[in-house]
């Protein structure tokens, strides 16, 4: 049977990795490299890194890092921020990284999604998409690091997405991102039974509870974490355990 | 030395690097000259059937592979690598290298597609390459497709998504797994280092 996921993620830029709230306020948490070798070893069943700030002249620290990571970690990881072209795709992937995650970039140029997954394959083409709720039922699609509402569903965007050839949907709640107060089981459950594709929910984790919750009612693949675990609230570990316990089929 | 192909698809860097860990000399290379003088092959993951097949033609591999595997080459096929050894892919409708006889399909959408994650491998043969690795162990997969051998002998590993489907195939000098082994932690490097036994006892 295949496994939930428990993937932490690292928000970085200019090299080090970052946690903010509800995409602001961001604090320092480390080095990218030696977190993501703690916890590939800690047993993370993959891990997200995405860069915030995704200049050009990060770019070459990006894929630095990336090439340092790969060779430190065995587990899947995928990378994130400021991909515009099908070469920017092929230059994280050729450094290591195993997916890309393309927002922003793809919402504007929605063809990027289907030259990179007709060049790669769609496994490798993570749709990382930013929501925040307009109304009842209604989330909109937020670009630019979360700074600009779109106009568009999320949900419409999702499936439009996926028809275009994304294989995973990392779905960040911006309302619950930081919050630590659980993740958006509304959301997240709204999204997965509309695409056939794998979601990684994002944003809110507080608690071992929330992991369940988001499993079981929020019916998400993968569920991920930053700052619960960057600054050791919870390890891997115990969550996996606890996990195990309440019936979730997990990696052990 | 064990050569990694490079056809421009997929990520090559990482079963590099899993060698690297292991402490195995190894190459990535799309020259047929290294090719030929290769102790072993790997076939690497990751990538569209079409475009791999592509590619594999344009740089003159389709032909070398198939010649150094019919030599008894040690060949481990990994993810797409494994999927190009058959007779054709249902992805892009393309014919594969045809190596193996039996073809590629998709998965019929009783789950999520791609099959993205961790899942269990019920190993079904006794091969050294399953040297101290439990069975129902769990690799990492991402796949939307699956092989279908024709010669049901050469299945060593079944794992069900909606479906059960051939995980591993081995058949002589070949290896090919659906699953990661350069991403699968632990369980994964065993294999890769299993494998990798197996080439120095060939040599």
């Amino acid at each position: 049977m295949l496994a939930k996921r428990i993937v932490p993620c690292l928000d970085m830029t200019k090299g080090r990795v970052v946690k903010g709230i509800q995409f602001i306020n961001f604090r320092d948490a480390g080095d990218p490299v030696k977190l993501a070798k703690k916890y590939s070893d800690e047993g993370a069943d993959e891990l997200v890194f995405l860069d915030i700030t995704a200049t050009v002249e990060n770019r070459d620290i990006l894929l630095d890092v990336v090439r340092k990571t790969a060779k430190v970690v065995t587990i899947p990881f995928s990378v994130g921020g400021g991909i515009r072209t099908v070469e920017d795709m092929r230059m994280i992937l050729r450094a290591g990284a195993d997916k890309v995650s393309v927002n922003t970039g793809a919402f504007k140029n929605p063809k990027l999604i289907s030259n990179c997954a007709k060049e790669f394959g769609n496994q490798c083409v993570v749709l990382s998409l930013d929501a925040k709720k307009v109304g009842t039922n209604r989330w909109n699609v937020f670009i630019n690091g979360g700074g600009t509402d779109t106009g568009m569903s999320a949900i419409d965007w999702a499936k439009k997405a996926v028809k275009l050839g994304v294989g995973e949907i990392l779905l960040t709640s911006i309302d619950t991102d930081g919050t630590k107060q659980g993740f958006n089981i509304e959301l997240t459950k709204k999204v997965s039974k509309e695409v056939s594709v794998p979601i990684i929910a994002s944003g809110g984790a507080g608690k071992l509870e929330d992991f369940v919750d988001i499993f079981k009612k929020g019916k998400a693949d993968a569920a991920l974490a930053a700052s619960l675990f960057h600054f050791g609230q919870l390890t891997i570990e115990d969550l996996k355990d606890y996990l195990s316990n309440k019936g979730i089929s997990i990696r052990s | 030395m064990i050569v990694i192909i490079d056809y421009g698809v997929g990520n090559l860097a990482s079963v590099k690097n899993a060698l690297d860990k292991l402490g195995v000399e190894s190459k990535i290379s799309s020259d047929t000259y290294v090719i030929k003088n290769a102790k072993a092959l790997i076939l690497p993951g990751v990538g569209a059937a079409g475009q791999g097949m592509k590619n594999l033609k344009k740089l003159g591999l389709d032909k070398v592979i198939v010649e150094e595997i019919k030599k008894g080459k040690p060949f481990l096929g990994i993810c797409l690598g494994m999927q190009l050894l058959f007779e054709n892919s249902e992805e892009g409708k393309i014919k594969c290298l045809g190596i193996l006889q039996g073809e590629v399909k998709k998965f019929k959408k009783l789950r999520k597609v791609p099959q993205i994650g961790w899942n269990q491998v019920d190993i079904n043969k006794d091969s050294k390459l399953f040297s101290n690795i439990d069975n129902k162990s769990y690799f990492y997969f991402v796949n939307s497709f699956y092989c279908l051998p024709k010669d049901k002998k050469t299945v060593a590993g079944l794992t069900d998504y909606g479906e059960t489907f051939a995980s591993i195939v081995i058949k002589k000098n070949i290896t090919g797994v659906q699953f990661h082994p350069e991403k699968s932690g632990c369980v994964g490097f065993k294999l890769l280092e299993n494998f990798v036994k197996g080439v120095r006892n060939v040599s």
